[in-house]
């Protein structure tokens, strides 16, 4: 793997929280145009982790570079290069489909022209472009959900960040979505995804499951299956979170 | 006498019909489960039934009572923990486990009891005494859920309890309500996973504030007409797409690591040879399903 293959590098990544270790030690590597799913029980370190990644927050020990770009000391840089989706959305209400892409334009620095030329082919790409002018809380979860996706990729990052983005809704729309993600890294884009739904977690190229902080299991779906001899990830990650 | 009793209930916000006039009863004793994804109305009907909501037209009656004439009555039998629940930040795990006991005067040795059981669900143990606020999102969504269980009303409301809990603990959090339900206590729990479908005795299915479907898993089930198959392949994505071009074929889903395909009518063995061979060998397996609720729901969501 050559390192200009990487999006996503961590080397004894740590992080404590006074004598409580949240992560602790973990090393990954995330190609470019990966789905890369992170599993864990609740409190196993996940967004702690994903946090460090996305330059909000200081490792305590260990290495980790984003897109290239250092966690410790180019933190503004990663921000620029990432795009960055949580289970609550964070959308205008008040403010219809393309108002809430041009002040999200707007938040990341990019020129009317810009947006505007990017607007169209994202509202296509995410099945909004006949409802544009609608106000947003006037659409169902699973198109809110479509455009916090959108509202993630105006600025064109490299790497997106999904934090539990399917929880809620309904089982035509989650399916919809994926197609989106799997879209999204078919162009390059890697996705870094965390989930709940362990049929979720078998759509990943390569899944990590953490436990306690600490990094417990990495590798594709299928060999992860293999390697523990389970049926499918549902049956897996139980062995793995019972597994103290 | 059903213990929840709802006729022709609609609720509006503006213009907007959030519950279209709707029919269920929960009878006394069962956990019944309103399954659905947000915005399909079941938060307005919860919070109606729980005396915070008026209906604009219809009735809900509670052990006989009506929601919009006898609130504290009805309060004072009823157990509701909505989807946004207060922990006190300050207070510790273990702590809040305390006021909510005191609150609602839980005798010291049954607390004890349930302190054991919620434990044991939660694994908040080793956190007891870490402040509520340095917990993680899931951790919370679970003490919060832990100081609901810790008193036993008659009837329990529960709003999305699991929401965002992970899938182990899922698991071990309805153990903890079939404790509850045996010591005699009406269940009605809403939530946006399908496979805890299951988990309940009766379940209605939620979409766009309609019922779509009423009845245990089983009857539900058995309302899927189509034969289904779980297919396996080696490029999945292309086998659902190969399978969607079929004409025999009624509707293909991906299911984690398979497609899960339902046909006009029962295939036989030659077609399934054909279809190997127009899809280059990429089916590699399949096996006869009992549909699952999610299933049973996408069904319900195409007929409209």
């Amino acid at each position: 793997m050559s390192e200009n293959n990487i999006a996503v590098k961590t080397e004894l990544l740590t992080k404590k929280f006074g004598k409580f270790t949240a992560v602790d030690q973990v090393s990954i590597e995330v190609e470019k145009g990966e789905i890369f799913g992170f599993l864990g029980a609740n409190g196993a370190g996940k967004t702690t982790m994903i946090r460090m990644l996305c330059g909000l927050l200081k490792p305590s020990d260990g290495k980790a570079s984003v897109a290239g770009y250092d966690v410790y000391k180019q933190s503004e840089n990663i921000k620029k290069n990432i795009g960055y989706m949580s289970q609550k959305f964070s959308l205008y209400d008040d403010l219809t489909i393309n108002e809430n892409i041009e002040f999200y334009g707007g938040i990341y620095g990019l020129s009317k022209e810009i947006i505007n030329s990017r607007r169209e082919k994202l509202l296509d790409q995410v099945g909004l472009s006949d409802i544009a002018n609608t106000m947003t809380r006037d659409i169902p979860v699973g198109f809110k959900q479509r455009l916090a996706l959108g509202s993630a990729l105006l600025h064109d990052p490299p790497i997106i960040f999904l934090d539990e983005p399917t929880s809620g809704v309904d089982p035509e729309a989650r399916r919809g979505f994926w197609d989106l993600i799997y879209q999204t890294s078919e162009e390059g884009k890697t996705i870094f995804v965390t989930t709940h739904f362990m049929d979720e977690a078998e759509y990943c190229h390569r899944l990590s499951i953490m436990r306690d902080g600490k990094l417990i299991a990495l590798d594709t779906p299928g060999k992860l299956k293999a390697q523990y001899g389970k049926d499918n990830i549902q049956e897996v990650f139980v062995e793995i979170v019972n597994g103290e | 006498m059903n213990d929840i009793e709802i006729k022709n209930f609609t609720k509006k916000y503006g213009v907007t019909e959030a519950v279209k006039n709707i029919n269920l009863s929960v009878k006394k004793g069962e956990i019944f489960g309103l399954v659905g994804p947000d915005g399909a109305g079941k938060t307005s009907l919860i919070r109606s039934i729980c005396t915070l909501l008026v209906p604009d037209s219809g009735s809900i009656l509670v052990r006989g009572m009506d929601v919009s004439k006898s609130i504290a009555e009805i309060r004072s039998i009823l157990g509701y923990m909505p989807q946004r629940f207060s922990l006190y930040q300050d207070l510790t795990v273990e702590q809040n486990l305390r006021f909510f006991a005191d609150l609602f005067q839980v005798p010291e040795k049954e607390r004890e009891i349930r302190k054991k059981q919620l434990f044991q669900f939660s694994r908040l143990k080793p956190f007891q005494k870490r402040q509520a606020g340095k917990l993680s999102g899931g951790m919370k969504q679970k003490l919060a859920l832990s100081c609901a269980l810790i008193h036993t009303p008659e009837i329990l409301v529960l709003d999305e309890p699991t929401f965002g809990v992970d899938p182990v603990s899922r698991q071990e959090f309805w153990e903890i309500l079939r404790i509850i339900q045996k010591e005699g206590t009406t269940i009605l729990v809403s939530t946006a996973y399908m496979d805890e479908a299951d988990q309940c005795e009766r379940i209605a299915l939620f979409f766009d504030g309609n019922i779509k479907g009423i009845g245990t898993p089983d009857e539900l089930r058995a309302n899927f007409k189509y034969p289904l198959y779980k297919l396996s392949g080696s490029i999945l994505r292309d086998l659902k797409i190969s399978f969607s071009s079929f004409e025999e074929v009624h509707t293909t889903q991906l299911f984690g690591d398979s497609v899960h395909v339902s046909f006009k009518k029962e295939p036989d063995e030659k077609q399934w040879g054909n279809w190997q061979e127009s899809t280059n060998n990429n089916l590699v397996q399949w096996t006869k399903l009992k549909p699952t609720i999610e299933d049973v729901f996408l069904d319900l969501m195409e007929t409209k």
